[in-house]
């Protein structure tokens, strides 16, 4: 991917998801930990839905989960990609569920339930995106 | 206590390019509805659309010339607004705000703004419901049937149901369409085997014709007090209940949040649970399912979340002939959205008048009740 050209749409910041995205240019998945009862909550939000603490900490996951669902893209094609990319739901090894990309996959060997762990791959305007590639695949 | 009725529909024609205004469409709409009534502007003192709607009240009234508004309100959550705005407007009724409440939706959805269009990059609108611009567009899902297969996947791999299953939906609404002349498919039925020519939308769960139609075209819907609704022109369809609901993580379409089993939607389940505490019907009981397809897995979901077949089991249910306008459930006679037109579910609530009128072009026998459902709301309603 490095010499071509960077058409992944960049992603939209807002005061509650800027952590997500400022994590992804680290190379750190993070997702809002409760700083009082620990629970993981995804999509972020400021205030903790079990014990309404507004004290949300980016706690970085593992980076390992297992892919829930998969969608592939086809018509009309989407912004951004030289091939259909495949669209998973991964649900973390920690609990919460994220869209993202499987990547190094052949789309006829996608199956759910398939173990992936975290990459970043870059976007546009500088960003970078989780993604997640199968867990014994090549890099 | 004041119930409220369903005492006029209007509609523009279905096309893919209308030639005019939203507001045009919307005022034309409006004007058929309470045409259709017996009513006048000067009756009307409430007026109800969706956030989503590019025409606004200020424009309705400037151009039908309703004199005084009591009552105006925008519901959100796209195509689940059509009939949660049935909801509101009984409640504004029965609250003893208003009398007489139209409902509208008018859009050029063609020739205008396509939702079938992958959008790059999108403000998030303020109250928009869903976080999809947010958590989507990066990873090139951008279009509605690209988060609807999120999901519809998911269901598929849960039950074993194939894209062939989600035709068996497409191949009856169309036969519907085809015998309903308001129909932008009217003629044109469709065999499962066109269905599995169809080009993949989103693989492997959507095909193009398990998609909606992108439409243009108004709608509106006149809802009275009961005792009102006596006098007028036609037969008044009382709604005997309508309820919505908001469970905790849920959101519109990319609905991925609310629990861990995708193929199941708790929020269809406790609508019919909270009709069946208002009105002691399930929406099985009714003669009609009026029931928003967006996408064809949405239909399968949808009939196990209602009651209408245990989960997993929409698939036969469908393929025994249940939805057929002879079978225990008519689906949608009009053709629905996938063969009628996509006015974002409220012409599935006007063919729902229609039938319990008993002057649909297709119309189902011995209608006393039909279901009206988008979602997240439901409405069972009935002549008389
Ligand atoms: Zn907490």
């Amino acid at each position: 991917m490095a010499d071509a050209a960077i058409l992944r749409p960049e992603p939209v910041f807002t005061p509650d998801s800027a952590f997500f995205w400022e994590g992804a240019a680290r190379g750190e998945l993070l997702i809002k930990q409760c700083g009082a009862c620990l629970r993981y909550w995804h999509p972020p939000r400021p205030m903790c839905p079990a014990c309404n603490a507004t004290r949300m900490v980016p706690a970085r996951m593992s980076g390992f989960g297992t892919v829930y669902s998969w969608a592939m893209p086809i018509h009309p094609f989407p912004h951004g990609f030289s091939a259909p990319p495949i669209v998973v739901l991964v649900d973390l090894d920690e609990g919460p569920r994220i869209v993202s990309n499987l990547v190094g996959v052949d789309p006829r060997n996608v199956q759910n339930g398939l173990r992936v762990h975290v990459e970043f791959e870059p976007a546009q305007g500088g960003r970078s995106v989780p993604v997640f590639r199968p867990l014994g695949a090549a890099p | 206590m004041t119930r409220a009725a369903i005492v006029g529909i209007g509609q523009t024609e279905f096309s893919k390019a209308s030639g005019r205004s939203e507001l045009q469409l919307a005022a034309e709409a409006v004007l058929a509805a309470l045409d259709d009534a017996g009513l006048t502007a000067a009756d009307v003192d409430g007026l109800i659309t969706f956030t989503l709607d590019g025409s606004d009240e200020v424009g309705v009234t400037r151009c039908l010339g309703i004199p005084d508004l009591k009552y105006t309100s925008r519901i959100p959550q796209g195509g689940a607004a059509s009939v949660a705005s049935i909801f509101h407007a009984m409640s504004a009724v029965m609250a003893g705000v208003c009398d007489v409440v139209v409902v509208w939706r008018a859009m050029n959805e063609r020739s205008q703004f396509r939702f079938g269009q992958p959008i790059a990059r999108g403000n998030i609108p303020a109250g928009g419901g869903s976080s999809f611009m947010e958590w989507c567009l990066p990873f090139g899902a951008q279009s509605p049937a690209s988060w609807e297969a999120l999901t519809a996947q998911a269901y598929m791999h849960r039950y074993g149901a194939t894209n062939e299953d989600f035709g068996l939906v497409s191949v009856l609404l169309r036969k519907h369409a085809a015998t309903n002349p308001q129909a932008w498919f009217y003629g044109k039925p469709i065999t499962l085997e066109d269905h599995q020519a169809s080009r993949w939308i989103v693989a492997p769960s959507l095909r193009l014709l398990d998609c909606c139609q992108e439409s243009d075209g108004g709608v509106a819907v006149v809802i009275a007090r009961e005792d009102r609704a006596r006098d007028l022109k036609q037969t008044p369809v009382t709604i005997h209940g309508a309820v919505t609901t908001l469970p905790f993580n849920h959101e519109i379409i990319s609905d991925y949040y609310h629990g861990h089993d995708l193929a199941q939607l708790p929020m269809a389940q406790r609508v019919a649970a909270r009709l069946k505490d208002l009105t002691g019907m399930s929406p099985p009981d009714t003669q009609v399912a009026m029931i928003y397809d967006n996408f064809t897995p949405q239909i399968l979901m949808q009939l196990e979340a209602y009651g209408y077949c245990g989960h997993g089991e929409a698939k036969d249910y469908i393929r025994d002939g249940n939805l057929e306008l002879d079978g225990s459930s008519p689906l949608s006679p009009n053709g629905g959205h996938i063969g009628e037109g996509y006015i974002h579910g409220m012409n599935l609530i006007t063919e729902g008048v229609r039938q319990a009128r008993g002057t649909a072009a297709n119309q189902v026998a011995n209608v006393k009740t039909v279901f009206l459902a988008s979602g997240v709301a439901g409405a069972i309603i009935g002549a008389g």
